[in-house]
């Protein structure tokens, strides 16, 4: 008796949990549902913010745009800072003290809030930037760049290496006893072995770029243009969220909740990408 | 040119190369640190954790008259105190139940389902997260902003690990020991509760703290929920303070700038912490 | 073979893991009380299977099929509720497994608890002791009965799960390999223990070591590919087996 009890009660969490996702994608989309049958596809295509109730038109290109490019940029910035790292503790030093140590330093980076990188950025990096030339108010798609590839260099190196230190030992070993370097270990044995999870690592790493809010929102510099060149301002999905959500109403809610939807599902298929890749390569 | 001294050098540079990267990152995150301490040690005395924060005009009447600004982050101390407790309230019992019916039914079709969906949870950003509580419980439950909405949030943010956690947890006994509980007569439920969840109980804690410290900081979906709160209140119905709201407010106002210091400075050794321990608890289970 | 005192009776039982296939094939057999009985055969004969049926183990997995009938003191096993069934008949395992979440102490007495059955201190403390002593660990662990059994050694664990075990009073013990993990020092002890055990037991062990079942059991059998080959006195079996392949087996000359 107890037991059929039982039985139900971890039924019903499973299912809780299954409905709690359908859940939340009905409500995005009956949420987000209105605006695109206001501006139909071109939602997607418009620059036109404008919460004017005159003249109210909302479109959501420039944000989608920011995200887009802060995101990839990061990623961009994140590969041959992630690679070394991952290739450190997964093989050099496999297994070492110093290994363990650096391991360590890059889960503390992941600790660190978003809030906490965004005060960090703007007032540590962003006069840095501002002094080096490269922008006048030091605002912008590179700046925010910059903060979120460090705040995805943990998410990036810790799968990375994972996949580095599955390369079997007698791989590596033949490789040497044929008189490789490591260096040439590291390029043709290690990589094509571990690449296609270092791969998978990396489109992770893009889909927790995508999403990030706070300290973007900080850095960004929060004008709805699409962004012409990495030093310009712009804005992004979760900011303008973030920014605007609080006594939105009617059409405006509804575009903001739109774009929350297209947010979860660039990230949803953005992380399927990198986890099919990982579930291939355990077959 | 491939002389073996070519090689050689190539093989010393990229080594050079990787360790120097290697240590790089020790500078962003020393910087934070650092600038962290610098700025915000000197603000964190007893009244930092038993006085409210202060208001803006509190603020801009001590600058004015060259005092130290009054007040601390108590709201925002107790603000999180109740939020992430509430959220663990919620999510705790699910997650746990979630990751044993993964475990012990692994193969079945509901646990690949919940498994997907499990893991499509965990990537969402959390924003939405705040946007979905806020049409759950801030419009129809609370009418309102309110501390509710924002442990709603938090609790679907810490699920997936938690389910995760104990699903792997669980699967790391060995068999014989479920075999040895059901040998002496017991049923199939006390088996799980009385021998599986307590054998597994150090797996399952480390989960739940790297799930706390991972939502202690999170800013957004509170934006959208809890909203923040001049006063420490226990009504979970009405909005609510929380550390990473005061910093917000505190960054946004320009005569409370200067508390955002202390004030990240305490969030990060809160998260720190609570790191710390679940690492040791994990690396002592682990030798077990 | 003549067994005068049969406390478990097994009637034409089988097991299949699948369609057709059979683990266990019309196996026949009569247990004397108070003796050890020695199960033994190569590998994937179908002794563990054969073990597992007794407690109803295999309950745990639907796609098992179970043809015949297991009765202990002509209860038939398999009509009554299979946590009962358990309590009459316990079981020992090959890797000790104390709980690793309940000390010493708890863990003799796991099966009361395990089973909601209230005990009052003194009850608890007399059976602690008793069960102890019963396979010889009280001396060692009666200053340390509160921390947890996983420092023991492998020897002292398994004979804390003895302990386990016998602590619900069984009928009978099954013992499947239980010191196939352990050093020779520790199986030494251990065989005298069940030497012991079963003026108070009946004992039916798994052992893939012969040497064990001609040194510690009153009757053997031996099984080949699901079959019961051969079931008789030790001794008899030993020195002049009936069946050819028990023969080839006792020489060595298959695993």
């Amino acid at each position: 008796m107890k037991d059929q009890l039982f039985k139900i009660a971890l039924i019903l969490s499973s299912l809780l949990i299954v409905f709690l996702m359908g859940g939340i994608i009905f409500s995005l989309v009956s949420g987000g549902i209105p605006a695109f049958v206001e501006y139909g596809i071109n939602f997607i295509f418009s620059s036109e913010w404008n919460p004017n109730p005159d003249s109210e038109q909302y479109g959501a290109l420039p944000f989608i745009s920011g995200t887009l490019m802060t995101s990839f940029l990061a990623l961009l910035f994140c590969i041959p800072l992630s690679f070394p790292i991952a290739l450190f503790t997964g093989d050099y030093f496999k297994g070492t003290k110093i290994a363990s140590f650096v391991g360590t330093m890059v889960d503390l980076l992941a600790g660190i809030p978003s809030i906490v990188y965004g005060l960090w950025g703007f007032y540590t990096l962003r006069p840095f930037i501002i002094n080096m030339g490269l922008s006048q108010q030091g605002f912008g798609v590179f700046t925010s760049a910059i903060v979120l590839t460090i705040m995805i260099i943990p998410y990036a190196t810790s799968l990375s290496s994972e996949f580095i230190k599955m390369v079997p030992n007698d791989l590596k070993e033949a490789a040497y006893a044929l008189g490789a370097t490591k260096l040439e270990v590291v390029q043709n044995v290690i990589f094509p072995s571990a690449g296609s999870g270092i791969f998978a690592s990396f489109v992770l790493a893009l889909g927790r770029a995508l999403g990030e809010t706070m300290a973007v929102t900080m850095l960004i510099g929060n004008v709805n243009i699409v962004p012409n060149s990495i030093f310009s301002s712009g804005n992004t999905m979760a900011s303008v969220i973030a920014n605007q959500f609080g006594e939105a109403e009617g059409i405006k809610l509804s575009s903001l909740i739109a774009i929350g939807l297209l947010l979860f599902v660039i990230t949803a298929i953005v992380n399927a990408l990198g986890r099919l890749i990982i579930k291939k390569l355990s077959v | 040119m491939t002389t073996i001294k070519y090689r050689l050098l190539k093989d010393r540079l990229f080594f050079y190369i990787i360790c120097g990267i290697s240590s790089l990152t020790l500078i962003p995150l020393g910087s934070i640190i650092w600038e962290l301490i610098r700025k915000g040690i000197k603000q964190i005395n007893f009244s930092f954790f038993m006085e409210v924060a202060p208001s803006t005009l509190d603020a801009m009447l001590a600058k004015t008259s060259g005092e130290s600004i009054p007040g601390g982050i108590a709201n925002g101390i107790i603000g999180t105190l109740i939020i992430v407790t509430m959220a663990s309230i919620i999510a705790i019992p699910i997650g746990i139940f979630g990751g044993i019916q993964l475990a012990e039914n692994s193969k079945s079709k509901l646990s690949s389902l919940v498994r997907f969906v499990t893991e499509l949870l965990n990537g969402i950003p959390s924003i939405v997260l705040g946007m979905i509580a806020y049409a759950w419980i801030v419009k129809p439950v609370t009418t309102g902003y309110s501390a509710l909405a924002g442990s709603v949030a938090l609790a679907i943010m810490m699920l997936p690990l938690i389910v995760r956690t104990t699903e792997e947890s669980i699967k790391m006994l060995p068999t014989s020991l479920k075999e040895a509980a059901l040998a002496l007569g017991a049923s199939y439920s006390t088996t799980i509760i009385r021998v599986i969840l307590p054998s597994a109980m150090s797996g399952l804690f480390t989960g739940i703290l790297l799930a706390i410290s991972r939502v202690m900081g999170e800013t957004a979906p509170l934006l959208l929920t809890a909203l923040g709160s001049s006063v420490i209140s226990l009504d979970v119905s009405k909005p609510s303070s929380a550390i990473p709201l005061l910093i917000w407010e505190f960054y946004n106002d320009p005569y409370l700038i200067d508390m955002i210091w202390s004030s990240s400075l305490f969030l990060l050794m809160l998260i720190l912490i609570f790191n710390l321990i679940a690492k040791r608890i994990s690396k002592k289970w682990r030798i077990q | 073979m003549n067994i005068e005192n049969p406390v478990l009776e097994i009637k034409d039982l089988c097991v299949s893991y699948s369609e057709g296939k059979y683990a266990v094939k019309n196996v026949n057999a009569k247990v004397e009380k108070n003796s050890i009985t020695a199960i033994m055969g190569p590998s994937g004969c179908g002794k563990s299977t054969l073990l597992r049926a007794i407690n109803r183990m295999h309950d745990l997995y639907p796609e098992i099929k179970i043809e015949g009938r297991v009765t202990i003191n002509d209860k038939n096993l398999y009509q009554i509720n299979p946590m009962r069934v358990r309590k009459m008949a316990g079981m020992v395992f090959q890797r000790p497994n104390p709980f690793p979440s309940m000390s010493i102490y708890d863990n003799v007495i796991a099966g009361y608890i395990l089973n909601g059955i209230k005990l009052k201190k003194k009850e608890k403390d007399e059976i602690v002791e008793r069960c102890l002593k019963n396979v010889s660990l009280w001396d060692e662990v009666k200053d340390s009965l509160h921390k947890k059994g996983i420092f023991l050694s492998g020897g002292q664990q398994q004979r804390l799960c003895i302990a386990r075990s016998i602590a619900l009073e069984p009928e009978i013990l099954l013992m499947d390999e239980p010191t196939s993990a352990l050093d020779p020092i520790a199986t030494g002890k251990i065989e005298d223990l069940l030497l012991e055990l079963k003026k108070k037991f009946t004992i039916v062990i798994v052992t893939h070591n012969m040497s064990q079942a001609a040194r510690i059991s009153d009757n053997s059998m031996f099984m080949y590919l699901g079959d019961l080959v051969e079931y008789d006195n030790t001794k008899k079996m030993f020195t002049n087996p009936s069946d050819k392949r028990t023969e080839q087996y006792l020489t060595g000359q298959f695993g």
